[in-house]
């Protein structure tokens, strides 16, 4: 018997309004819907909208429905609450993160399942290994690589020749980070800090930037089957304590939680002289900052490091196979190196794959504006995002913890020792199959 | 004569059943469901949903974020209620006599209710920003320290429940003006003629009168300090640390984020009766000690 949940009211609303549509065109077999999060229109609806009109020209026979469905978040939210109900749009670009959530749903289908000629084998080798971290488990792959991103680290050479730093030269260390930082950071007579040195945004979702320092310590916050954490190990703990004295012990980087949306205006009007901050503010830092920027990796520790992020398409386990056929195609073309190249060219996204970055029209792109480039440089450092089964709980015990300890309500080591002991109670059922 | 009495029933019921239906399938259907649904464990894929009794409730008592949230919440409810019935009534007065520039008044202290929470909350992040957000630079100007407001667990629920309050208050204006100017002019000439000061004025004839307005305004108030959570989303995602983690909050991440929708539904149970039983005893105590016309 099926169980009702308690959005079943809303649910069955909401679902059945969104799952209309793609019963009704369930009766035209190669017709399908794809989710995809924007949350306004604008020139992003615009560009999948000119994908979608060349791949049913390319494609006969083939009719594809772009639903623009809100932020990641609001996304999932509708792609699960679909599932629920039943009907699912066939294909949803959602967080690449979400690959354990949706396993657990049981919505999704491995893509191993479409993939027959050699072609297609051919294809799936040619992302970027980084990007298929977060996207295979348990040997099968779950998602396809397309809009992603990592973290790097924006300067403003402008305050770096004022403070007689080389404009030109990012810090490539932890010890040339804070060195860097302390000449960067200026005081008013008062004692007041009218310009940080380094500003690292921890607001929302701490965990990711802190993906940073965690890997440059050396240390890998879980596993690959994404069902064990170490958030409290040496390595974890030694990064945390890094980023909580840069602000307390330094003091180069302000106190408490720094939100990540403001974070890029600091940037622009001087109030901060680096920032870490996503590849996707790429264009975002192009259009807006008055100075000259530059872009780099993110600094080494033990190593260099970063997170990836950003989204992958999924294939519903619920829609028809005549639509999931439909929709993998659709994926594999949209991410062919030609496409992912002008992808990257129109949005700030890394393209996922290394042969789009020899393609004329990113060549064009990075000659002229070669800061694009390092993201891809740094790709070959990138590990896996953040993600585990329960993987919104078990990430948002990280967040707590860090967010503890950079407001100074815990101890660096005590903060991340419970969120540890919560990390380990909520994934204990997925460590006994 | 039985038919036409029946003719009026039927007639009746028939006008009342699109507003019961929608009531029915909209409020009360989904209000029972989620007690349901509260006993059962949370459907997954490979586990299906079973019968639990209680058990989430032991889990809501054992949920250190429950507790947080719930009292954020009261303190958020304190924050909002008496100040935005305070602030709605002081500019209900203000605005209700004659001066000029009146209407551009009402309509500045209407605004923000005209706003989307979200477009407010978006101003908000920025006017709290350290350094460059006006809040800063106003302060700046008068030589304070530099404040992270929504970055420090002292001083981030504040923050967000100013927002709540400010925009709470030019909504419930609107109501205070209404009963204002419903109050007949030749009460306040008997008052001018007896020699009554404004303030004995207000206390004895205003305020009394405003009573059932006021009863209107705190069932509201006390709703929406329970329902308004938008603006976490952008301010503060409930952090730093679950300092701004608010009920209804909570019930989205456990619900919506975390997919654990038994819980959800125990939480939800939670939130329901307790509003039901402050809306009762709103309803019963005040009633009684107000003076309708």
């Amino acid at each position: 018997m099926k169980r009702r949940q308690f959005i079943k009211g809303s649910a069955l609303a909401a679902g059945s309004m969104i799952a209309m549509p793609a019963i009704l065109r369930a009766q035209a077999a190669t017709e399908f819907s794809f989710f995809f999060p924007v949350a306004v229109g604008g020139p992003i609806t615009k560009l999948i909208d000119k994908f979608a009109q060349d791949f049913e020209a390319e494609t006969p026979g083939m009719k594809v429905k772009p639903i623009y469905a809100g932020t990641y978040q609001e996304t999932i939210v509708k792609a699960l609450t679909a599932h629920k109900a039943g009907a699912a749009p066939a294909t949803s670009v959602l967080l690449s993160t979400d690959m354990f959530t949706m396993i657990d749903e049981g919505a999704v289908v491995p893509i191993d399942e479409f993939i027959k000629t050699d072609e297609d084998k051919k294809w799936l080798q040619s992302f970027f290994p980084a990007f298929m971290l977060n996207s295979q488990t348990g040997g099968k792959t779950w998602g396809i690589p397309f809009q992603r991103s990592t973290v790097v680290l924006y300067w403003n050479k402008d305050l770096f020749k004022e403070a007689g730093l080389d404009p030109d030269k990012a810090p490539n260390t932890w010890a040339e980070q804070v060195e860097f930082a302390q000449k960067l950071t200026k005081r008013d007579g008062a004692g007041n800090v009218t310009q940080w040195g380094l500003q690292v945004p921890s607001s929302g979702f701490p965990y990711w930037l802190f993906q940073g320092f965690s890997t440059q310590a050396g240390a890998i916050l879980a596993n690959q089957d994404g069902n064990k954490t170490a958030y409290d190990a040496p390595g974890v703990i030694e990064a945390l304590e890094y980023w909580v004295d840069l602000a307390h012990k330094h003091k180069v980087h302000p106190t408490g939680v720094v939100e990540w949306g403001t974070t890029p205006r600091a940037f622009f009007d001087g109030k901060c002289a680096m920032m870490w901050t996503t590849t996707g503010n790429l264009t975002n830092v192009r259009t807006n900052a008055k100075f000259p920027f530059g872009v780099a990796m993110l600094p080494a520790g033990k190593r260099r490091g970063s997170p990836t992020g950003g989204g992958n398409f999924y294939i519903s386990s619920k829609a028809p196979r005549a639509q999931q056929e439909a929709a993998f195609q659709f994926a594999r073309w949209i991410t062919s190196a030609e496409r992912a190249a002008q992808w990257c060219v129109d949005t700030g996204y890394v393209a996922v794959r290394p042969d789009s970055f020899d393609t004329p029209i990113l060549k064009k792109y990075t000659d002229g504006f070669p800061q694009a480039l390092v993201a891809r440089d740094q790709l070959p450092h990138a590990v896996a995002e953040l993600s585990t089964y329960d993987n919104q709980r078990v990430t948002k015990a990280l967040n707590d913890g860090l967010q503890a300890a950079l407001t100074g309500t815990k101890q660096p080591a005590q903060a991340l020792k419970d969120a540890q002991v919560e990390a380990d109670r909520l994934l204990k059922p997925y460590q006994r199959t | 004569m039985i038919d036409r009495r029946m003719r009026g029933w039927l007639h009746a019921w028939l006008l009342l059943l699109p507003a019961m239906a929608l009531l029915a399938l909209f409020t009360h259907w989904p209000a029972v469901a989620t007690l349901v649904d509260s006993f059962y464990s949370t459907p997954r894929a490979r586990r299906p949903s079973v019968f639990v009794g209680p058990d989430n409730y032991h889990q809501m008592l054992a949920d250190p974020i429950f507790w947080q949230a719930l009292t954020n919440n009261l303190w958020f409810a304190l924050g909002t209620i008496p100040t935005s019935i305070a602030l709605a009534l002081l500019m209900a007065m203000w605005v209700n006599d004659r001066f000029p520039g009146r209407t551009f008044v009402r309509m500045a202290f209407f605004t923000p209710t005209v706003l989307p929470m979200i477009a407010v909350a978006n101003i908000w992040l920025f006017f709290y920003t350290p350094q460059i957000g006006l809040l800063e630079q106003v302060r700046g100007a008068f030589g304070a320290r530099a404040h992270n407001w929504l970055g420090s667990q002292d001083t981030a629920l504040a923050a967000v429940t100013v927002v709540a309050g400010w925009k709470d208050a030019g909504f419930f204006m609107i109501f205070y003006l209404a009963a204002l100017q419903a109050i007949p002019p030749n009460l306040a000439e008997a008052a001018t003629l007896e020699g009554a000061s404004r303030w004995h004025f207000f206390r004895r004839v205003q305020f009394p009168l405003l009573m059932p307005t006021t009863l209107f305004v705190l069932v509201n108030a006390v709703i929406n300090a329970f329902r308004m959570v938008d603006h976490i989303f952008v301010l503060t995602r409930g952090g730093p640390d679950n300092a701004t983690t608010l009920l209804l909050f909570h019930i989205y991440m456990v619900g919506f984020s975390f997919w654990d929708t038994g819980y959800a539904a125990a939480l939800t149970v939670v939130l329901l009766v307790s509003l039901a039983l402050l809306a009762l005893i709103q309803y019963g105590v005040l009633e009684r000690r107000i003076h309708y016309r």
